[in-house]
């Protein structure tokens, strides 16, 4: 066999794995989703068609159009207040924190909590916001409340919080990763200059760390926008979400042509911000060496 | 008065490693001063320390007659041309050059016109509006120097400037480097483990080893009379050989080695007779007996190890009577002298002036 047909084998042979995987889990779902959301709904069957009622529907009527909207909002009001969070902490952890071996175990602290069950870290907050929760508790024991509220639990606020808390992680990985990675003369250089602390951090680490805040709000968007466990668990009837809808309409609803029309609808937001981050990351990927 | 004082500075760093033990030394107003020392030796500290990115445990740092040792860098009239060059790689060259005058708040058309003059120093005005990844490693060099000499710092330091381009490049900033120095005046100060680069470049260069001064002088004082055979060794080559002191005869110091009596003119103190030292003397003061005609020369024998012929000069390896390996280097003015050099294998007479013999104690001083 010529080294070059054996070559191309042999890359057939290790690409094959991921390429199968990703046509039968990805590409095959998503298709017939694309096909379902142009199908009708005839009582408790699903037509065949091309038609884009489904479509129609997810714009005009407010109660999809309006979960649509606040979705969006939840995601943007995560993604800022995972960034306004992470950002001190991932600067602190590569600036600040001199010993190596304090920093790994600071970023591993951050990092852990990935690792535990899913389910498990968006129920604490249930059992810290609810009204017999920790909070409650301490408020009515320390006499600032008479009685528990309600108010911490089954609304946005309870969402945004328990989901920037899942979620955070993805945000400091990446802006850590981009701070680690400016060269520390670049900052010393800029005192050199006769340039301040504040004025080197917003003319300096700041847009050479654009890259790591790009990278982090897209994961911190994306994983927020299609979320329906927390909504479940502490969002309550004013937090429902987009995903929450699709789960019902292949569910309880029983319309999966119009879960499908909202799944592609997802499908399109999430790529679109995808692709407009890797175009403002493209423009401003810098060489560092 | 000196621009810049040094007085008694210390650093230690962690894990009780002294980088710099007790140095103290003044610059002249324009002087261009090299520390030179292996890497490790705690120049780059020093250097750091004076720019502002290290505090001293000890000592002070006076730049103008007043006592810095405190602030910070960007209150300090020095500036720093990083080995890295440290360039911003989201500003193009001139923001990378006015930098620090636009976040000063200077006019912007007196930033035009000094990131202008700034450049047309360095020879760059043509890559203004370049970024530093279309750069080569000589641009950006100029880019960085640009970038420090723009605020006219009293004492402008060179960490390393040249060691990341190749040779010729090298050789040529050299030569840059000092004009640029002759035409601004400012005082410079440049880090480098390359002796070479210190000899061309500086008016003194100080000598520094784990942390200590070892010697300060100019080039041609530290080549000439070096106080120690680390200086002798580190500038330059010399032989170093141990020999045994016998005494004083005529403002000689005489010693011997292999059974055969050397005359040495320089040392600095008196020895012991009968006591260990150490001889030193430059491959290139060693002349084949031949061609010598002074008889007031050392005159000793080597056999030829190895011939390396190096372009402008042939260097013979020899092992002497006592197998001390020993060099010389023969210059080639004609042709005949590469051809009528001796080949390996044969013994040749040597002769060396008593003034180019260096003793120093066995144990290393003076």
């Amino acid at each position: 066999m010529r080294l070059a047909t054996r070559r191309r084998f042999a890359w057939l042979a290790v690409l094959s794995p991921p390429l199968i995987w990703t046509l039968l889990f990805m590409i095959v779902p998503y298709t017939i989703m694309f096909a379902y959301s142009f199908f009708r709904k005839e009582g408790f069957s699903f037509i065949p068609d091309l038609q884009f009622g489904n479509y129609a529907a997810l714009l005009l009527d407010p109660q999809y159009s309006q979960v649509l909207l606040r979705t969006l909002k939840i995601a943007t009001m995560v993604s800022l207040a995972a960034l306004i969070l992470a950002y001190p902490l991932a600067y602190f952890l590569a600036f600040k924190v001199r010993w190596a071996r304090l920093r790994l175990f600071l970023y591993m602290a951050v990092i852990v909590p990935l690792w535990v069950s899913y389910l498990l870290r968006a129920y604490t907050w249930k059992t810290i916001l609810g009204s017999e929760g920790v909070l409650n508790s301490f408020l009515v024991w320390s006499g600032i409340l008479s009685e528990p509220t309600h108010l911490f639990l089954y609304n946005q606020f309870a969402m945004v919080l328990t989901l920037t808390y899942i979620f955070i992680p993805f945000m400091v990985m990446p802006i850590y990763t981009a701070l680690e990675k400016i060269p520390r003369s670049l900052i010393e250089v800029s005192g050199d200059l006769g340039v301040g602390p504040s004025h080197t951090f917003f003319r300096v680490t700041l847009p050479l760390s654009v890259p790591g805040i790009l990278a982090g709000f897209t994961f911190t968007f994306c994983l927020a926008f299609g979320d329906f466990i927390a909504p479940a668990l502490v969002g309550g009837p004013t937090g429902t979400m987009v995903a929450n809808v699709v789960q019902s309409q292949f569910g309880v609803s029983f319309n999966w042509p119009l879960g499908g029309a909202i799944s592609i609808v997802m499908l399109a937001i999430v790529l679109t911000i995808i692709s407009i981050s890797d175009r403002f990351e493209r423009a401003g990927r810098l060489d560092l060496g | 008065m000196n621009i810049l004082e040094i007085e008694h500075l210390t650093k230690m760093f962690a894990g009780g490693v002294t980088a710099v033990n007790d140095v103290s030394f003044g610059l002249a107003e324009g002087e261009f001063v090299t520390l030179l020392g292996p890497s490790g030796c705690g120049k780059t500290t020093m250097l750091r320390m004076i720019a502002g990115f290290e505090s001293p445990d000890r000592g002070r740092i006076l730049l103008g007659g007043r006592d810095v040792t405190d602030d910070p860098p960007h209150r300090r009239q020095v500036n720093t041309v990083f080995q890295d060059y440290a360039l911003f790689p989201h500003m193009n060259v001139t923001q990378n050059v006015g930098y620090g005058l636009r976040i000063a708040g200077v006019p912007r058309s007196e930033i035009a016109t000094r990131v202008r003059e700034s450049l047309a120093m360095v020879d760059l005005l043509d890559k203004a509006t370049a970024t530093p990844a279309q750069l080569s490693g000589g641009q950006r060099q100029r880019v960085a120097l640009a970038r420090a000499i723009i605020r006219q710092p009293k004492v402008l330091l060179l960490d390393e400037p040249l060691s990341a381009l190749d040779v010729k490049l090298r050789e040529a900033m050299q030569v840059e480097l000092k004009h640029l120095h002759q035409k601004l005046g400012i005082t410079f100060i440049l880090v480098t483990h390359d002796q070479k680069e210190a000899l061309v470049m500086s008016d003194r260069v100080i000598v520094v080893d784990r942390g200590r001064i070892v010697q300060s002088g100019t080039p041609a004082e530290l080549y000439e009379h070096p106080e120690s055979p680390y200086v002798a060794d580190f500038i330059g080559t010399s032989n170093l050989i141990r020999a045994t002191f016998v005494g004083n005869e005529d403002g000689h110091h005489v010693t011997a080695f292999g059974g055969k009596q050397i005359r040495a003119k320089r040392g600095i103190r008196s020895f012991e007779p009968g006591g260990g030292i150490l001889l030193a003397i430059r491959p290139e003061k060693v002349l084949l007996a031949k061609l010598a005609n002074a008889t007031t020369w050392n005159h000793f024998s080597g056999t030829v190890v190895e011939t390396l012929f190096q372009g402008n000069i042939l260097r013979l390896k020899l092992a002497l009577g006592g197998g001390e390996s020993f060099v010389i280097d023969l210059p080639l003015q004609s042709p005949r002298d590469r051809i009528e050099a001796p080949d390996v294998g044969t013994e040749v007479e040597l002769a060396v002036d008593p003034a180019n013999v260096i003793v120093f104690a066995s144990d290393g001083r003076p």
